[in-house]
């Protein structure tokens, strides 16, 4: 029977239909993977609190998030110094334990037959911090001044209430800090040029020189007024302090200063939860990276990309559909054009690295170089555009979407039928106008396609971008209030750079990975949703001119 | 009132304004075409110019050398002998020690002597030996003729009075003024070597009754780091039998060598000056030949020796099967035919300058195993060689008293198809290896540019991905065009379309973060999956094809596929939870401990295995996608007629419809390992990185991607290295297109042919 279904070739079929089954969840097991990563950082873990045996025979008291679980066999624990009865697979959990300050690591592993007395007291507070991490522990007390405020049951409000005080203290610093202080600075420095490129040309005109005098005191004493009110909120934000009580019972004093946020998960309510959720998936968009990048938001990242992506595509579109209509409607068809045609398909093929070495050779140190000595000589030997920047890393893009974009465009141009183009002409439209009035609107929807998939190439690339300009923290963003406003000489961050920078450079990988998945999934969800809307469009131009041909 | 709009058209046409208008839009017209054309030929020039660029810097690396003659002139100086001939970084000025104890600086260029002194020798005191310590130091000794030694330094001093460049010239004494006593004997030092470092010096001598002393110097500064004193052990080496030629001390003071007149080389360890020991005696040329020149390469491993013959030979000591160091020739050059003179070696690179007695003077570099240029200077012997730091220029003096200055124009003498691409024996190695290692801390680091590791890497990263990426991507790309119903097709194609476009810094980071710690977690199930599946599909296609008629119809026929999703995803569960029980019935526990003790493969966390996972994911759609487009558009009546003469859907399959589409199969694989062989992001992050020559599926690799990735932003511009990164560029680039053009090519055929069925 067995013999007789095998050489049905049955067998066979279900052998390919399991290689769609295996596909498909793959694919879709991948989206999963990164979703519930991704997302599951956000939701306010319980703390626990549980005596743990350890290997030299204490048992101290352990505060922290269970990060991870895994399962592992007896002799692996053994190989790595764990004493431990019996061979059954014991369930390991990687704990957050935060405090990084006193204990020297955010995360250690705890194996479950260890763990006794576990509770979760509601009173345990999670503290988010700009320096060393999560604290977890107990609020003791709350300070204002060196002097004890509140202390037991009431420190929890009066602490809430001054943080929000600090928040708004911290706000109107950073916006002090970055855009006041910020443009001084700038106009300091393009003084600085001016006039060092005065000295360059020989000018020694003195009413040039005094009008530069002129304009730098006025932005010192600005300046000064500016460091004053710094100084002021800087004072003001260091008067409160709070006390908190670590799981080994040290006391430790936090300056409000220092703090983000300041939660008890174990007391929330799922609508708490969610509140605090979906805040913080906020805070992950709109905020700036800190500690390395290993906590706070990615906006800089998103911002990057979306400039760059913007900057290529002004570029890249006039090109591409130029160099489609020049091949589809002007240039002779032989075998030349189908060479040509040939060859831009396959540049879509050429590695993206190798488009990342080509700019850094002729954009970056050629172009630029030569750029910085013609019209930047007051700036070296610092360089300004023969250095990676967005400039350079958009161009270097354009080109490398470039194909993509004219194949779209050729395939749009090449569907639309022959009679609306002779139709056009017959009433006497040059080929100019019939090409701008008929055929090009009606390409329209392929050129937006191409543009979408060259869209969601450019915002995933990465490798050719580290050499053209990408950084992992760029001070600055390309696009600020400072004359000219649009900085193209700046280097930027991108998402994709940022997983791979976060992911594999961080000093604490542990702790970043979180960020990293939900990093991941945001670039996911922007290029799924490009590529779906391009396949999209795709499809309703093919139904639109399917009923034109007939 | 149509009539009367004709009519008007008609008499307006000659009208001037109409005539303008119609001009004008005629101009707009050709300005079009012409921006057009010029717009759309730029683009694709635009695009051509990548591989002439690339072209364009990797080209200097494959130029050959040049050298010119600059200036000639009659030595300056006394008439004495001269000892050593030196030049300063800009090879602007050079330096002249002659045995009457002169020292002169001129220049280069004119000949003029600038600056004449004289060494600080006590009044009766004649030089009988000479030598220099490691060029960079700029270092020389005179051994004189009652047993004591004087080491001097020349010094230049680069000064910038009114934005000139000024070079002042002049000699110090870094051991003191005063002669050094070596022989407490008071013999004259016929034979001379000297170090000198930071915290000592070593100077060996042999005496003119044929003492061979080690003396060791250790610095010693006082409170204010002004006066230095030196603390001095001496002690007298054994002499082979012979006279000795040639005295060689390293610069790290720990190898001496000792080439005596019978053509042999004693190799002594020196590194405990209490104790010398001698490793290692070898005879370095024939029978019938004499060392007539014997030098250090920069870098102080390997030994350079000329012979009478003409003959280089390049030896280093390698670790024999024993673990003793032994000498060892590597490499020859018999490019010359006349006694070696004088061979002097690149400051910073591992190439020398090899002078023989027909006048003629030789560039060779010896981890490219090359002659870089071959120069007659003048007819007569030549005596003095010197270099100048950067390798541009050379200064020899011929045995009629002639200087000869040339520029040398030499970029790139690390380069030639043996260096990159074929095995090479780098100094220290105990044989020839293919390496790739691009930069170190040292300044006289060999760089190891064999690019073949790298070409392995990315070879065998893409075999890893196809052999996943291939069979799954095919069979389902044939169940989908061929037996999926359409609605499911609608679901399917997109989907698995959408990935292509996933960015490959995801997969490397889940491929590097999740997937590598998990398959070594769990090792045993990742295997078990190989075979638990397939058999789980087939059972379960057995079962369901022998099952009652009601449930086999409750499923429409083409949705077989979505029927297997839950029965591949619990065979999976099936098999990784099977994998800790496994691991400790089989394994002992370990399966990584295992693989290493028992079967003595090593194993990478970030493995072969991870980057064909996760990279085969990546080019799954690409060839899918291909596939079955292909496969799609055969032509449906071959497949009714093979049907209708009886033939099952599957017969159907093989014999007609994948026949029939093969060269679109076979133009997605290509594409597909175009894809693979230039990934960046997924290799960077899911390897280790590196330079393995290893097929182990246990093992990482470095790829000429990620190479690229990471060298690159440090690579000094126009160095060797940059163009070599280039030329891994341009190699992927010339690999992909030529990869992607074939299947194009294919592909259109195969599309002409359908539309001809």
């Amino acid at each position: 029977m067995i013999r007789h279904w095998f050489q049905t070739g049955k067998p066979w079929i279900w052998f390919t239909a399991s290689a769609v089954s295996i596909s498909m969840i793959l694919v879709f097991g991948l989206l999963l993977l990164i979703a519930a990563r991704g997302l599951g950082h956000f939701w306010p873990g319980d703390i626990l609190e549980f005596q743990y045996q350890e290997q030299g025979g204490e048992t101290p008291i352990l505060i922290g998030e269970i990060h991870d679980e895994e399962e592992v066999t007896a002799v692996r624990l053994r190989d790595a110094g764990i004493e431990i009865d019996g061979d059954d697979p014991v369930t390991r959990y990687l704990l957050k334990i935060g405090n990084r300050d006193i204990y020297g690591q955010d995360f250690r592993w705890v194996i479950e037959p260890n763990m006794r007395d576990l509770q979760k007291p509601e009173d345990l507070l999670t503290v988010e911090r700009l320096e060393w991490g999560n604290f977890y522990g107990y609020l003791l007390s709350v300070k204002q001044a060196g002097a004890t405020v509140a202390e037991g049951d009431a420190a929890w409000s009066a602490l809430q209430e001054r943080l929000s005080r600090t928040g708004n203290i911290q706000t109107e610093i950073s916006s002090l800090e970055k855009s006041e202080i910020g443009a001084v600075n700038y106009g300091m420095e393009r003084i600085r040029l001016e006039k060092r490129g005065l000295e360059l040309d020989g000018d020694n005109d003195p009413v040039k020189l005094a009008r530069l005098e002129k304009e730098r005191a006025e932005l010192q004493a600005e300046y000064n007024i500016l460091k004053k009110r710094l100084v002021a909120l800087y004072q003001k934000i260091n008067r409160d302090s709070m006390i908190l009580r670590s799981a080994d019972g040290r006391e430790v004093e936090i300056s409000l200063a220092k703090v983000v946020k300041a939660y008890r998960p174990n007391a929330m309510s799922l609508l708490d939860k969610l509140g605090f959720y979906f805040a913080k998936i906020g805070e992950f968009l709109s905020d700036d990276p800190r500690e390395a990048n290993t906590e706070g938001g990615i906006f800089p990242a998103i911002f990057g990309t979306v400039m760059m992506v913007i900057i290529m595509s002004i570029m890249v579109v006039p090109f591409g559909v130029v160099a489609a209509v020049y091949l589809r409607e002007y240039a002779k068809q032989g075998p030349l054009t189908r060479l040509i045609r040939i060859a831009v398909n396959n540049l879509a093929g050429v590695p993206s690295i190798v488009y990342g070495v080509f700019g850094l050779g002729f954009f970056v140190y050629f172009l630029g170089g030569n750029i910085d000595q013609l019209f930047f000589p007051e700036a070296a030997p610092a360089p300004t555009f023969g250095t990676p920047g967005i400039m350079w890393a958009s161009l270097t893009l354009a080109l490398l979407t470039v194909p993509v974009v004219i194949v779209a465009t050729e395939e749009g141009l090449s569907r639309i039928p022959k009679a609306i183009r002779e139709g056009s002409l017959a009433l006497g439209a040059t080929k100019a106008e019939t090409l701008w009035r008929t055929v090009l609107p009606m390409a329209s929807p392929a050129i937006m396609t191409g543009l979408i998939l060259a869209i969601a190439r450019a915002a995933g690339e990465v490798a050719p971008l580290m050499l053209v300009g990408v950084v992992k923290l760029a001070p600055s963003l390309p696009l600020d209030g400072n004359y000219p406003f649009l900085h193209l000489d700046r280097k930027f961050m991108h998402l994709g750079f940022h997983i791979y920078d976060v992911g594999f450079q961080s000093p604490n990988v542990e702790a970043a990975r979180p960020l990293v998945y939900a990093t991941a999934l945001l670039l996911v969800l922007v290029i799924v949703v490009l590529n779906l809307a391009a396949i999209a469009i795709r499809n309703r131009l093919r139904e639109r001119y399917r009923t034109l041909e007939n | 009132m149509s009539d009367r709009l004709f009519s008007t058209a008609i008499s307006d046409a000659s009208d001037p304004a109409v005539v303008r208008r119609r001009r004008w839009r005629m101009f707009k017209d050709s300005l079009a075409r012409y921006g057009v054309a010029l717009g759309g030929i730029s683009v694709i020039l635009a695009i051509v110019l990548i591989f002439f660029y690339l072209l364009l810097v990797v080209f200097p690396l494959f130029e050959s050398a040049e050298a010119e003659v600059v200036a000639e002139y009659a030595r300056p100086g006394s008439d004495a002998r001269t000892l050593h001939l030196a030049m300063e970084e800009q090879a602007e000025i050079a330096v002249r020690f002659s045995d009457d104890g002169a020292v002169v600086f001129f220049s280069t260029v004119a000949g003029g002597g600038i600056k004449h002194l004289d060494l600080a020798l006590p009044a009766a005191a004649e030089i009988t030996s000479f030598t220099f310590g490691d060029p960079t130091q700029a270092r020389i000794a005179v051994g004189l003729n009652d047993g004591t030694a004087l080491v001097a330094r020349h010094v230049y001093q680069v000064s910038y009075p009114n934005d000139v460049r000024t070079i002042t010239p002049g000699i110090t004494y870094p051991l003191g003024s005063e002669p050094l006593e070596i022989d407490d004997e008071g013999e004259p030092l016929v034979k001379l070597a000297m170090q000198d470092g930071e915290e000592e010096a070593t100077i060996v001598a042999v005496t003119a009754d044929g003492r061979l002393l080690l003396s060791h110097f250790l610095k010693e500064e006082d409170m204010f780091g002004e006066e230095l004193s030196l603390e001095r052990h001496q002690v007298a080496l054994p002499v082979a039998e012979g006279d000795v030629q040639y005295l060689l001390l390293d610069k790290e003071q720990r190898n001496l060598y000792v080439a005596t007149t019978d053509g042999s080389v004693s190799h002594f360890d020196v590194t405990d000056k209490e104790d010398p020991t001698l490793i290692h005696r070898q005879r370095m040329v024939d029978v019938n030949h004499k060392i007539t020149s014997l030098q250090f390469l920069t870098g102080d491993i390997s030994l350079l020796v000329g012979d009478d013959s003409g003959r280089l030979v390049q030896w280093f000591g390698v670790q024999d099967e024993r673990g003793n160091t032994v000498l060892r020739p590597i490499r020859q050059f018999t490019e010359q035919y006349r006694p070696i003179s004088n061979i002097t070696p690149e400051y910073t690179r591992k190439g020398f300058l090899a002078a023989d007695d027909s006048g003629l003077v030789a560039i060779y570099h010896t981890t490219s195993e090359r002659l870089i240029l071959k120069n007659q200077i003048a007819s007569v012997p030549l005596i003095q060689l010197a270099i100048a730091p950067r390798a541009n220029a050379m200064l020899v003096e011929d045995a009629r008293g002639q200087v000869h200055f040339w520029r040398i124009h030499n970029d790139h003498p690390e380069i030639s198809w043996s260096s990159l691409w074929g095995k090479v024996w780098y100094e220290s190695y105990s044989e020839p290896v293919y390496a790739w290692q691009s930069s170190s801390a040292s300044d006289d680091f060999e760089p190891k540019l064999s690019i073949t590791p790298l070409v392995f890497g990315t070879i065998k990263a893409a075999f890893y991905a196809m052999l996943l990426a291939v069979p799954l991507a095919i069979m389902g790309a044939i169940y989908t065009a061929y037996f999926m119903a359409p609605r499911m097709r609608g679901i399917v194609k997109p989907s698995i379309e959408t990935m292509e476009a996933l960015p490959t810094v995801i997969l490397g980071f889940l491929a590097g973060l999740w997937l590598a710690p998990l398959i070594e977690a769990n090792l045993p199930g990742i295997f078990s999956l190989l075979v638990i599946v397939p058999l789980g599909v087939l059972v379960f296609a057995f079962v369901w094809n022998h099952a009652p008629k009601v449930i086999r119809h409750s499923v429409p026929e083409g949705w077989d596929a979505a029927l297997l999703i839950p029965v591949v995803l619990l065979l999976g569960w099936f098999s990784m939870s099977l994998s800790v029980p496994m691991e400790h019935a089989f394994f002992g526990g370990d399966m990584r401990a295992w693989l290493s003790n028992e079967m003595g493969i090593d194993f990478d966390q970030r493995n072969s295995l991870v980057v064909g996972l996760a990279m085969g994911f990546a080019v799954i759609p690409t060839i899918f996608s291909i596939t079955e487009d292909a496969i799609f558009s055969v032509p449906k009546h071959l497949t009714l007629g093979s049907l209708a003469l009886g033939a099952t859907p599957w017969q159907t399959l093989v014999r007609v419809v994948i026949l029939t589409a093969s060269p679109g199969i076979f133009s997605a694989v290509m594409i597909g390992m175009g894809r693979a062989v230039g990934e960046t992001m997924i290799v960077l992050m899911a390897t280790g990185n590196t330079p393995v020559m290893d097929f182990s599926v246990f093992q990482g690799m470095r790829t000429l991607s990620a190479n690229i990735a990471v060298e690159m932003p440090e690579a000094e511009v126009d160095s060797t290295h940059y163009r070599v990164l280039f030329l891994a560029a341009l190699v992927l680039f010339a690999f992909t297109f030529i990869f992607n053009t074939l299947a194009e090519l294919v592909r259109q055929n195969l599309r002409n042919k359908y539309s001809s069925l």
